[in-house]
Protein backbone atom coordinates (compact mmCIF):
# COMPACT_ATOMS: atom_id res chain seq x y z
CA UNK A 1 0.00 0.00 0.00
CA UNK A 2 2.80 2.33 1.08
CA UNK A 3 4.87 1.44 -2.01
CA UNK A 4 2.02 2.14 -4.37
CA UNK A 5 1.40 5.48 -2.63
CA UNK A 6 5.08 6.39 -3.12
CA UNK A 7 4.94 5.29 -6.74
CA UNK A 8 1.85 7.45 -7.24
CA UNK A 9 3.65 10.47 -5.74
CA UNK A 10 6.68 9.85 -7.98
CA UNK A 11 4.49 9.62 -11.05
CA UNK A 12 2.75 12.84 -10.04
CA UNK A 13 6.07 14.65 -9.55
CA UNK A 14 7.38 13.43 -12.92
CA UNK A 15 4.19 14.59 -14.60
CA UNK A 16 4.45 18.02 -12.99
CA UNK A 17 8.05 18.37 -14.13
CA UNK A 18 7.07 17.24 -17.63
CA UNK A 19 4.25 19.77 -17.76
CA UNK A 20 6.55 22.56 -16.62
CA UNK A 21 9.07 21.55 -19.26
CA UNK A 22 6.38 21.49 -21.92
CA UNK A 23 5.17 24.92 -20.87
CA UNK A 24 8.70 26.23 -21.07
CA UNK A 25 9.21 24.65 -24.47
CA UNK A 26 5.98 26.04 -25.83
CA UNK A 27 7.82 28.65 -27.81
CA UNK A 28 11.57 29.20 -27.93
CA UNK A 29 13.40 31.93 -26.07
CA UNK A 30 12.57 35.14 -27.87
CA UNK A 31 15.57 37.08 -26.62
CA UNK A 32 13.18 38.82 -24.32
CA UNK A 33 11.11 40.21 -27.20
CA UNK A 34 7.94 38.75 -25.79
CA UNK A 35 8.49 40.50 -22.48
CA UNK A 36 6.95 43.46 -24.25
CA UNK A 37 5.48 42.06 -27.46
CA UNK A 38 3.06 39.69 -25.79
CA UNK A 39 1.69 42.28 -23.37
CA UNK A 40 -0.71 45.17 -23.63
CA UNK A 41 1.62 47.58 -21.81
CA UNK A 42 5.33 48.35 -21.84
CA UNK A 43 7.37 49.66 -18.87
CA UNK A 44 10.75 51.24 -19.54
CA UNK A 45 13.16 53.80 -18.10
CA UNK A 46 12.89 57.07 -19.95
CA UNK A 47 16.51 58.04 -20.65
CA UNK A 48 15.62 61.75 -20.85
CA UNK A 49 13.51 62.10 -17.71
CA UNK A 50 15.08 59.09 -15.94
CA UNK A 51 11.61 58.10 -14.83
CA UNK A 52 9.90 54.73 -15.18
CA UNK A 53 7.32 55.02 -17.93
CA UNK A 54 4.40 52.67 -18.48
CA UNK A 55 2.70 52.94 -21.85
CA UNK A 56 0.24 51.04 -24.00
CA UNK A 57 1.73 48.79 -26.65
CA UNK A 58 0.84 49.39 -30.28
CA UNK A 59 -1.78 46.63 -30.77
CA UNK A 60 -0.34 45.83 -34.21
CA UNK A 61 2.89 44.74 -32.55
CA UNK A 62 1.43 42.46 -29.93
CA UNK A 63 1.99 38.79 -30.64
CA UNK A 64 -0.58 36.23 -29.53
CA UNK A 65 1.72 33.65 -27.91
CA UNK A 66 -0.79 30.81 -27.89
CA UNK A 67 -1.71 31.40 -31.48
CA UNK A 68 1.97 31.60 -32.44
CA UNK A 69 2.71 28.33 -30.64
CA UNK A 70 0.23 26.53 -32.92
CA UNK A 71 1.66 28.02 -36.10
CA UNK A 72 4.07 26.44 -38.57
CA UNK A 73 6.89 28.72 -37.43
CA UNK A 74 6.40 28.11 -33.72
CA UNK A 75 9.98 26.93 -33.23
CA UNK A 76 11.46 30.10 -34.70
CA UNK A 77 13.15 32.82 -32.72
CA UNK A 78 12.18 36.41 -33.53
CA UNK A 79 15.71 37.15 -34.77
CA UNK A 80 15.53 34.25 -37.22
CA UNK A 81 13.48 36.61 -39.38
CA UNK A 82 13.86 40.04 -37.75
CA UNK A 83 17.07 42.01 -37.23
CA UNK A 84 19.18 41.11 -34.20
CA UNK A 85 19.46 44.84 -33.54
CA UNK A 86 15.93 44.75 -32.11
CA UNK A 87 17.51 43.70 -28.82
CA UNK A 88 18.05 47.39 -27.96
CA UNK A 89 15.21 49.56 -26.79
CA UNK A 90 14.13 52.07 -28.04
CA UNK A 91 14.45 50.23 -31.38
CA UNK A 92 16.16 52.11 -34.19
CA UNK A 93 13.56 53.72 -36.48
CA UNK A 94 15.16 52.40 -39.69
CA UNK A 95 14.76 48.82 -38.51
CA UNK A 96 11.14 49.12 -39.53
CA UNK A 97 12.32 49.36 -43.12
CA UNK A 98 14.30 46.12 -42.98
CA UNK A 99 13.39 43.88 -45.91
CA UNK A 100 11.70 40.77 -44.58
CA UNK A 101 11.97 37.35 -46.12
CA UNK A 102 9.17 36.14 -48.33
CA UNK A 103 8.10 32.48 -48.29
CA UNK A 104 10.27 31.64 -51.30
CA UNK A 105 13.39 33.20 -49.74
CA UNK A 106 13.40 30.31 -47.30
CA UNK A 107 11.26 27.68 -48.99
CA UNK A 108 12.42 28.09 -52.61
CA UNK A 109 14.12 24.78 -53.45
CA UNK A 110 13.41 23.59 -49.93
CA UNK A 111 13.81 19.81 -50.11
CA UNK A 112 12.15 19.24 -46.74
CA UNK A 113 8.93 20.84 -47.92
CA UNK A 114 9.15 19.81 -51.59
CA UNK A 115 5.63 18.39 -51.42
CA UNK A 116 4.27 21.88 -50.75
CA UNK A 117 5.54 22.92 -54.24
CA UNK A 118 6.29 26.52 -53.31
CA UNK A 119 7.61 27.33 -56.81
CA UNK A 120 4.43 26.05 -58.45
CA UNK A 121 2.39 28.04 -55.93
CA UNK A 122 4.33 31.15 -56.92
CA UNK A 123 3.79 30.40 -60.60
CA UNK A 124 0.04 30.01 -60.06
CA UNK A 125 -0.14 33.06 -57.79
CA UNK A 126 1.41 35.18 -60.54
CA UNK A 127 -1.56 34.33 -62.75
CA UNK A 128 -3.98 35.40 -60.04
CA UNK A 129 -6.03 38.58 -59.95
CA UNK A 130 -4.25 39.57 -56.73
CA UNK A 131 -0.88 39.66 -58.46
CA UNK A 132 -2.19 41.13 -61.70
CA UNK A 133 -3.92 44.03 -59.94
CA UNK A 134 -1.53 44.69 -57.09
CA UNK A 135 1.78 43.21 -58.15
CA UNK A 136 4.77 42.48 -55.89
CA UNK A 137 3.30 44.29 -52.92
CA UNK A 138 0.75 41.48 -52.63
CA UNK A 139 3.07 39.26 -50.64
CA UNK A 140 2.32 35.74 -49.37
CA UNK A 141 1.93 37.15 -45.88
CA UNK A 142 -1.11 39.18 -46.93
CA UNK A 143 -3.01 35.89 -46.65
CA UNK A 144 -0.56 33.63 -44.81
CA UNK A 145 0.36 35.38 -41.60
CA UNK A 146 3.86 34.05 -40.87
CA UNK A 147 3.32 34.28 -37.12
CA UNK A 148 0.15 32.24 -36.97
CA UNK A 149 -0.16 30.25 -40.19
CA UNK A 150 -1.16 26.59 -39.82
CA UNK A 151 -1.13 23.97 -42.58
CA UNK A 152 -4.75 23.17 -41.79
CA UNK A 153 -5.78 21.72 -45.11
CA UNK A 154 -2.93 19.23 -44.88
CA UNK A 155 -3.20 18.30 -41.26
CA UNK A 156 -6.78 18.75 -40.12
CA UNK A 157 -9.32 15.98 -40.52
CA UNK A 158 -12.24 18.28 -39.85
CA UNK A 159 -13.59 19.83 -43.01
CA UNK A 160 -15.29 22.69 -41.13
CA UNK A 161 -11.93 23.65 -39.55
CA UNK A 162 -10.24 23.69 -42.94
CA UNK A 163 -13.05 25.84 -44.34
CA UNK A 164 -13.03 28.27 -41.42
CA UNK A 165 -9.25 28.70 -41.47
CA UNK A 166 -9.17 29.18 -45.22
CA UNK A 167 -12.03 31.67 -45.28
CA UNK A 168 -10.56 33.68 -42.42
CA UNK A 169 -7.58 34.34 -44.68
CA UNK A 170 -9.84 35.87 -47.34
CA UNK A 171 -11.97 37.66 -44.78
CA UNK A 172 -8.96 39.26 -43.11
CA UNK A 173 -9.06 41.77 -46.00
CA UNK A 174 -12.43 41.22 -47.67
CA UNK A 175 -14.36 41.94 -44.51
CA UNK A 176 -11.95 44.52 -43.12
CA UNK A 177 -11.93 47.80 -44.97
CA UNK A 178 -8.72 49.08 -43.35
CA UNK A 179 -6.75 46.06 -44.47
CA UNK A 180 -8.51 46.04 -47.83
CA UNK A 181 -7.44 49.62 -48.50
CA UNK A 182 -3.86 48.75 -47.73
CA UNK A 183 -3.87 47.25 -51.20
CA UNK A 184 -6.74 48.95 -52.96
CA UNK A 185 -8.10 52.47 -53.30
CA UNK A 186 -11.65 51.14 -53.46
CA UNK A 187 -14.00 50.30 -50.62
CA UNK A 188 -14.28 46.60 -49.98
CA UNK A 189 -17.28 45.06 -51.76
CA UNK A 190 -20.29 44.09 -49.64
CA UNK A 191 -19.96 40.32 -49.71
CA UNK A 192 -23.53 39.49 -48.67
CA UNK A 193 -24.88 41.75 -51.42
CA UNK A 194 -22.74 40.45 -54.25
CA UNK A 195 -23.50 36.87 -53.25
CA UNK A 196 -27.23 37.47 -52.97
CA UNK A 197 -27.88 35.03 -55.84
CA UNK A 198 -26.41 32.18 -53.79
CA UNK A 199 -29.13 30.10 -52.08
CA UNK A 200 -28.57 29.44 -48.36
CA UNK A 201 -25.77 31.99 -48.36
CA UNK A 202 -24.85 31.65 -44.68
CA UNK A 203 -24.64 27.88 -44.99
CA UNK A 204 -22.42 28.13 -48.06
CA UNK A 205 -20.13 30.70 -46.41
CA UNK A 206 -19.75 28.45 -43.40
CA UNK A 207 -19.19 25.17 -45.23
CA UNK A 208 -17.50 26.07 -48.48
CA UNK A 209 -14.15 27.74 -48.95
CA UNK A 210 -14.19 30.98 -50.96
CA UNK A 211 -11.45 29.48 -53.12
CA UNK A 212 -13.76 26.67 -54.22
CA UNK A 213 -15.51 29.07 -56.61
CA UNK A 214 -12.88 31.76 -56.90
CA UNK A 215 -9.83 29.79 -58.02
CA UNK A 216 -8.76 27.69 -60.94
CA UNK A 217 -8.13 24.20 -59.58
CA UNK A 218 -4.72 22.76 -60.40
CA UNK A 219 -4.40 19.03 -59.85
CA UNK A 220 -0.77 19.12 -58.80
CA UNK A 221 -1.40 21.63 -56.00
CA UNK A 222 -3.09 20.89 -52.71
CA UNK A 223 -4.60 24.37 -52.62
CA UNK A 224 -5.12 26.38 -55.73
CA UNK A 225 -3.50 29.83 -55.67
CA UNK A 226 -4.77 31.24 -58.93
CA UNK A 227 -7.50 33.53 -57.61
CA UNK A 228 -9.73 34.36 -60.57
CA UNK A 229 -11.26 37.72 -61.46
CA UNK A 230 -14.81 37.90 -60.16
CA UNK A 231 -16.32 37.48 -63.64
CA UNK A 232 -14.73 34.05 -63.88
CA UNK A 233 -15.90 32.78 -60.50
CA UNK A 234 -18.10 29.68 -60.59
CA UNK A 235 -21.81 30.34 -60.54
CA UNK A 236 -23.23 27.03 -61.77
CA UNK A 237 -24.69 25.00 -58.93
CA UNK A 238 -23.95 21.70 -60.64
CA UNK A 239 -20.21 22.38 -60.69
CA UNK A 240 -20.29 21.31 -57.05
CA UNK A 241 -23.70 19.69 -56.72
CA UNK A 242 -23.09 16.73 -58.95
CA UNK A 243 -21.69 13.22 -59.06
CA UNK A 244 -18.41 14.52 -60.47
CA UNK A 245 -18.39 17.48 -58.11
CA UNK A 246 -15.67 20.11 -58.27
CA UNK A 247 -15.34 19.64 -54.53
CA UNK A 248 -13.87 16.21 -55.17
CA UNK A 249 -11.12 17.94 -57.06
CA UNK A 250 -10.54 20.57 -54.40
CA UNK A 251 -11.82 20.37 -50.83
CA UNK A 252 -12.13 16.59 -50.68
CA UNK A 253 -9.30 15.68 -52.97
CA UNK A 254 -6.63 15.08 -50.39
CA UNK A 255 -5.91 11.44 -49.95
CA UNK A 256 -4.77 12.21 -46.44
CA UNK A 257 -8.12 13.80 -45.63
CA UNK A 258 -9.73 10.49 -46.41
CA UNK A 259 -7.14 8.41 -44.59
CA UNK A 260 -7.41 10.72 -41.60
CA UNK A 261 -11.09 10.04 -41.62
CA UNK A 262 -11.09 6.24 -41.78
CA UNK A 263 -13.75 4.96 -39.46
CA UNK A 264 -14.18 1.40 -40.66
CA UNK A 265 -16.84 -0.19 -42.76
CA UNK A 266 -19.62 2.16 -41.75
CA UNK A 267 -17.69 4.77 -43.66
CA UNK A 268 -18.58 3.08 -46.92
CA UNK A 269 -22.27 3.55 -46.23
CA UNK A 270 -22.26 6.80 -44.31
CA UNK A 271 -19.74 9.18 -45.76
CA UNK A 272 -18.10 11.55 -43.32
CA UNK A 273 -17.81 14.30 -45.85
CA UNK A 274 -20.08 17.23 -45.38
CA UNK A 275 -23.35 16.57 -47.15
CA UNK A 276 -23.59 18.26 -50.51
CA UNK A 277 -26.81 17.74 -52.45
CA UNK A 278 -26.01 15.98 -55.70
CA UNK A 279 -22.38 15.34 -54.81
CA UNK A 280 -23.31 12.77 -52.20
CA UNK A 281 -24.14 9.67 -54.19
CA UNK A 282 -23.41 6.58 -52.18
CA UNK A 283 -23.05 3.48 -54.35
CA UNK A 284 -24.42 1.15 -51.69
CA UNK A 285 -27.55 3.19 -51.09
CA UNK A 286 -28.03 3.50 -54.85
CA UNK A 287 -27.72 -0.26 -55.31
CA UNK A 288 -30.22 -0.98 -52.55
CA UNK A 289 -32.72 1.51 -54.00
CA UNK A 290 -32.31 0.14 -57.53
CA UNK A 291 -32.84 -3.42 -56.26
CA UNK A 292 -36.04 -2.40 -54.43
CA UNK A 293 -37.28 -0.52 -57.50
CA UNK A 294 -36.45 -3.45 -59.79
CA UNK A 295 -38.27 -5.92 -57.53
CA UNK A 296 -41.36 -3.70 -57.41
CA UNK A 297 -41.40 -3.28 -61.20
CA UNK A 298 -40.80 -7.00 -61.68
CA UNK A 299 -43.69 -7.83 -59.32
CA UNK A 300 -45.99 -5.44 -61.18
CA UNK A 301 -44.82 -6.91 -64.51
CA UNK A 302 -45.71 -10.44 -63.43
CA UNK A 303 -49.06 -9.25 -62.10
CA UNK A 304 -49.89 -7.51 -65.37
CA UNK A 305 -48.97 -10.63 -67.36
CA UNK A 306 -51.15 -12.77 -65.07
CA UNK A 307 -54.04 -10.31 -65.47
CA UNK A 308 -53.71 -10.38 -69.26
CA UNK A 309 -53.55 -14.17 -69.29
CA UNK A 310 -56.62 -14.45 -67.08
CA UNK A 311 -58.34 -11.80 -69.18
CA UNK A 312 -58.74 -9.51 -66.21
CA UNK A 313 -57.70 -6.47 -68.21
CA UNK B 1 -80.18 -3.11 -60.11
CA UNK B 2 -79.13 -0.17 -62.28
CA UNK B 3 -75.47 0.64 -62.43
CA UNK B 4 -76.05 4.19 -61.24
CA UNK B 5 -77.63 2.88 -58.04
CA UNK B 6 -74.40 1.12 -57.22
CA UNK B 7 -72.42 4.33 -57.45
CA UNK B 8 -71.66 5.90 -54.13
CA UNK B 9 -70.22 9.33 -53.49
CA UNK B 10 -66.85 8.19 -52.25
CA UNK B 11 -64.52 11.16 -52.44
CA UNK B 12 -65.92 14.54 -51.28
CA UNK B 13 -64.60 17.64 -52.97
CA UNK B 14 -62.06 18.53 -50.27
CA UNK B 15 -60.48 15.08 -50.52
CA UNK B 16 -60.26 15.42 -54.29
CA UNK B 17 -58.68 18.89 -54.02
CA UNK B 18 -56.20 17.63 -51.43
CA UNK B 19 -55.44 14.52 -53.48
CA UNK B 20 -54.89 16.53 -56.69
CA UNK B 21 -52.57 19.04 -55.00
CA UNK B 22 -50.69 16.19 -53.40
CA UNK B 23 -50.42 14.26 -56.65
CA UNK B 24 -49.12 17.22 -58.68
CA UNK B 25 -46.78 18.29 -55.88
CA UNK B 26 -45.36 14.82 -55.31
CA UNK B 27 -44.77 14.18 -59.01
CA UNK B 28 -42.80 17.45 -59.23
CA UNK B 29 -40.94 16.60 -56.02
CA UNK B 30 -39.93 13.17 -57.30
CA UNK B 31 -38.70 14.49 -60.65
CA UNK B 32 -36.81 17.45 -59.18
CA UNK B 33 -35.58 15.30 -56.29
CA UNK B 34 -34.10 12.75 -58.70
CA UNK B 35 -32.55 15.63 -60.68
CA UNK B 36 -30.80 16.91 -57.58
CA UNK B 37 -29.84 13.57 -56.06
CA UNK B 38 -28.47 12.09 -59.29
CA UNK B 39 -26.98 15.35 -60.51
CA UNK B 40 -24.16 14.95 -62.99
CA UNK B 41 -22.01 17.68 -64.51
CA UNK B 42 -22.15 16.01 -67.92
CA UNK B 43 -25.89 15.37 -67.95
CA UNK B 44 -28.68 17.13 -66.10
CA UNK B 45 -32.35 16.18 -66.22
CA UNK B 46 -33.06 19.89 -65.76
CA UNK B 47 -31.28 23.05 -64.60
CA UNK B 48 -30.10 22.49 -61.02
CA UNK B 49 -31.12 25.92 -59.76
CA UNK B 50 -34.57 25.50 -61.35
CA UNK B 51 -34.86 22.03 -59.80
CA UNK B 52 -34.10 23.48 -56.35
CA UNK B 53 -36.67 26.28 -56.75
CA UNK B 54 -39.34 23.91 -58.06
CA UNK B 55 -38.60 21.39 -55.31
CA UNK B 56 -38.96 24.13 -52.68
CA UNK B 57 -42.24 25.41 -54.14
CA UNK B 58 -43.69 21.92 -54.62
CA UNK B 59 -42.56 21.02 -51.11
CA UNK B 60 -44.46 23.97 -49.67
CA UNK B 61 -47.49 23.02 -51.81
CA UNK B 62 -47.44 19.45 -50.48
CA UNK B 63 -46.98 20.80 -46.94
CA UNK B 64 -50.09 22.95 -47.41
CA UNK B 65 -52.03 20.05 -48.89
CA UNK B 66 -51.05 18.01 -45.82
CA UNK B 67 -52.54 20.81 -43.75
CA UNK B 68 -55.79 20.48 -45.73
CA UNK B 69 -55.68 16.72 -45.10
CA UNK B 70 -55.12 17.21 -41.36
CA UNK B 71 -57.87 19.84 -40.98
CA UNK B 72 -60.23 17.73 -43.11
CA UNK B 73 -59.57 14.68 -40.99
CA UNK B 74 -60.18 16.66 -37.82
CA UNK B 75 -63.39 18.27 -39.07
CA UNK B 76 -64.92 15.21 -40.77
CA UNK B 77 -65.09 11.49 -40.12
CA UNK B 78 -62.53 10.77 -42.83
CA UNK B 79 -59.89 9.96 -40.19
CA UNK B 80 -61.71 6.76 -39.22
CA UNK B 81 -60.66 5.18 -42.54
CA UNK B 82 -57.05 5.51 -41.44
CA UNK B 83 -57.53 3.97 -38.00
CA UNK B 84 -55.84 0.60 -37.96
CA UNK B 85 -57.12 -1.86 -35.37
CA UNK B 86 -54.27 -3.97 -34.15
CA UNK B 87 -56.34 -7.02 -33.38
CA UNK B 88 -56.60 -9.23 -36.43
CA UNK B 89 -54.78 -6.68 -38.57
CA UNK B 90 -52.06 -9.05 -39.79
CA UNK B 91 -54.58 -11.74 -40.75
CA UNK B 92 -56.69 -9.22 -42.64
CA UNK B 93 -53.67 -7.81 -44.47
CA UNK B 94 -52.51 -11.31 -45.42
CA UNK B 95 -56.02 -12.18 -46.63
CA UNK B 96 -56.17 -9.03 -48.79
CA UNK B 97 -52.63 -9.64 -50.17
CA UNK B 98 -53.57 -13.23 -50.95
CA UNK B 99 -56.57 -11.92 -52.89
CA UNK B 100 -54.33 -9.63 -55.00
CA UNK B 101 -51.80 -12.39 -55.65
CA UNK B 102 -54.03 -15.45 -56.05
CA UNK B 103 -57.72 -14.88 -55.33
CA UNK B 104 -58.46 -12.29 -58.00
CA UNK B 105 -57.05 -14.62 -60.67
CA UNK B 106 -59.41 -17.39 -59.49
CA UNK B 107 -62.42 -15.08 -59.83
CA UNK B 108 -62.86 -14.92 -56.06
CA UNK B 109 -64.75 -11.98 -54.56
CA UNK B 110 -62.67 -9.39 -52.73
CA UNK B 111 -62.55 -10.33 -49.03
CA UNK B 112 -63.25 -6.77 -47.94
CA UNK B 113 -65.52 -5.12 -50.52
CA UNK B 114 -65.53 -1.36 -50.36
CA UNK B 115 -68.58 0.48 -49.08
CA UNK B 116 -69.38 3.87 -47.63
CA UNK B 117 -68.30 2.56 -44.25
CA UNK B 118 -65.17 0.85 -45.54
CA UNK B 119 -63.43 3.03 -48.09
CA UNK B 120 -60.10 1.25 -47.78
CA UNK B 121 -59.42 -2.45 -47.60
CA UNK B 122 -57.16 -3.55 -44.68
CA UNK B 123 -54.00 -3.47 -46.80
CA UNK B 124 -54.79 0.01 -48.10
CA UNK B 125 -55.64 1.14 -44.59
CA UNK B 126 -52.29 -0.01 -43.22
CA UNK B 127 -50.19 1.36 -46.07
CA UNK B 128 -52.08 4.68 -46.32
CA UNK B 129 -51.71 5.16 -42.57
CA UNK B 130 -47.96 4.53 -42.74
CA UNK B 131 -47.62 6.92 -45.69
CA UNK B 132 -49.83 9.68 -44.29
CA UNK B 133 -48.91 9.47 -40.61
CA UNK B 134 -45.24 8.44 -40.74
CA UNK B 135 -43.64 9.01 -44.16
CA UNK B 136 -45.31 12.32 -45.05
CA UNK B 137 -44.79 14.03 -41.67
CA UNK B 138 -41.19 12.76 -41.72
CA UNK B 139 -40.69 14.20 -45.20
CA UNK B 140 -42.30 17.51 -44.28
CA UNK B 141 -40.27 17.92 -41.08
CA UNK B 142 -36.95 17.01 -42.74
CA UNK B 143 -37.94 19.16 -45.72
CA UNK B 144 -38.52 22.19 -43.50
CA UNK B 145 -35.12 21.45 -41.94
CA UNK B 146 -33.40 21.45 -45.31
CA UNK B 147 -35.28 24.56 -46.41
CA UNK B 148 -34.16 26.39 -43.27
CA UNK B 149 -30.89 24.60 -42.45
CA UNK B 150 -30.12 26.88 -39.51
CA UNK B 151 -32.83 24.95 -37.64
CA UNK B 152 -30.90 21.68 -37.88
CA UNK B 153 -28.65 20.46 -35.07
CA UNK B 154 -25.12 21.00 -36.34
CA UNK B 155 -23.57 17.72 -35.34
CA UNK B 156 -25.00 14.46 -34.12
CA UNK B 157 -21.94 12.84 -32.57
CA UNK B 158 -19.49 13.02 -35.45
CA UNK B 159 -22.00 13.28 -38.25
CA UNK B 160 -23.34 16.46 -39.72
CA UNK B 161 -26.98 17.11 -38.82
CA UNK B 162 -27.68 18.25 -42.38
CA UNK B 163 -26.23 15.00 -43.70
CA UNK B 164 -28.51 12.90 -41.49
CA UNK B 165 -31.56 15.05 -42.29
CA UNK B 166 -30.87 14.89 -46.02
CA UNK B 167 -30.29 11.14 -45.89
CA UNK B 168 -33.58 10.64 -44.05
CA UNK B 169 -35.38 13.01 -46.43
CA UNK B 170 -34.06 11.20 -49.52
CA UNK B 171 -34.83 7.76 -48.05
CA UNK B 172 -38.39 8.73 -47.14
CA UNK B 173 -38.77 10.34 -50.57
CA UNK B 174 -37.66 7.08 -52.15
CA UNK B 175 -40.21 5.10 -50.12
CA UNK B 176 -42.97 7.51 -51.15
CA UNK B 177 -41.89 7.09 -54.79
CA UNK B 178 -42.15 3.31 -54.43
CA UNK B 179 -45.55 3.79 -52.77
CA UNK B 180 -46.66 5.96 -55.70
CA UNK B 181 -45.72 3.28 -58.26
CA UNK B 182 -47.61 0.59 -56.33
CA UNK B 183 -50.51 2.98 -55.61
CA UNK B 184 -50.90 3.82 -59.30
CA UNK B 185 -50.70 0.18 -60.29
CA UNK B 186 -53.15 -1.09 -57.70
CA UNK B 187 -55.53 1.71 -58.73
CA UNK B 188 -55.66 0.08 -62.15
CA UNK B 189 -57.13 -3.08 -60.61
CA UNK B 190 -60.88 -2.82 -60.97
CA UNK B 191 -63.67 -3.38 -63.39
CA UNK B 192 -61.77 -1.31 -65.89
CA UNK B 193 -58.13 -0.17 -65.50
CA UNK B 194 -59.16 3.50 -65.61
CA UNK B 195 -62.23 3.19 -63.38
CA UNK B 196 -60.51 4.17 -60.12
CA UNK B 197 -58.72 7.09 -61.79
CA UNK B 198 -62.09 8.43 -62.91
CA UNK B 199 -63.48 7.96 -59.40
CA UNK B 200 -60.85 10.13 -57.75
CA UNK B 201 -61.67 12.87 -60.28
CA UNK B 202 -65.50 12.75 -60.22
CA UNK B 203 -65.89 11.49 -56.66
CA UNK B 204 -68.13 8.48 -57.44
CA UNK B 205 -67.12 4.90 -56.87
CA UNK B 206 -68.88 1.96 -58.49
CA UNK B 207 -69.44 -0.82 -55.98
CA UNK B 208 -71.38 -3.11 -58.35
CA UNK B 209 -68.45 -5.41 -59.16
CA UNK B 210 -64.93 -5.76 -57.91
Amino acid sequence: MRTSYLLFLCALAINCLKLQAEEKNEIPDMNGCLKCHSHQTITFTNTLTRHENKRLMNPLYILDKDHFAKGVHATFKCVDCHSAEYDHYPHKAELKLEPLNSCLDCHGGDVKYASYKFEKIDEEFQKSIHFKKIGESFTCSKCHNQHYYQAKSRNSSIVSDIVLFSNEMCMSCHSNNNKFQLLSDKLKPALAEIHVWLPNQALHFKNVRCIECHTQVVDSLAVSHNILPKEKALKNCEECHSKNSMLEASLYKYKNLQSRNQKGKLNTIISNKSYVIGAYQNTWLQRISFIILALVLLGIGFHVIARIMKKLI
Amino acid sequence: MKESENKIYFYPIWIRIWHSLNAIGILILIYTGITMYYSNRGFQLMDFQLAINMHNIAGILVGLSYLIFSIGNLRTTNDKHYKVKRIGMIEKVIKQSHYYMVGMFNKQHPPYPLSEKRKFNPLQKLIYSIVMYILMPGLIITGIGLLLPELIIENVYELSGIFLTALLHASLGFLVSIFLIIHLYVASIGKHPLENFKSILNGYHDTSKH
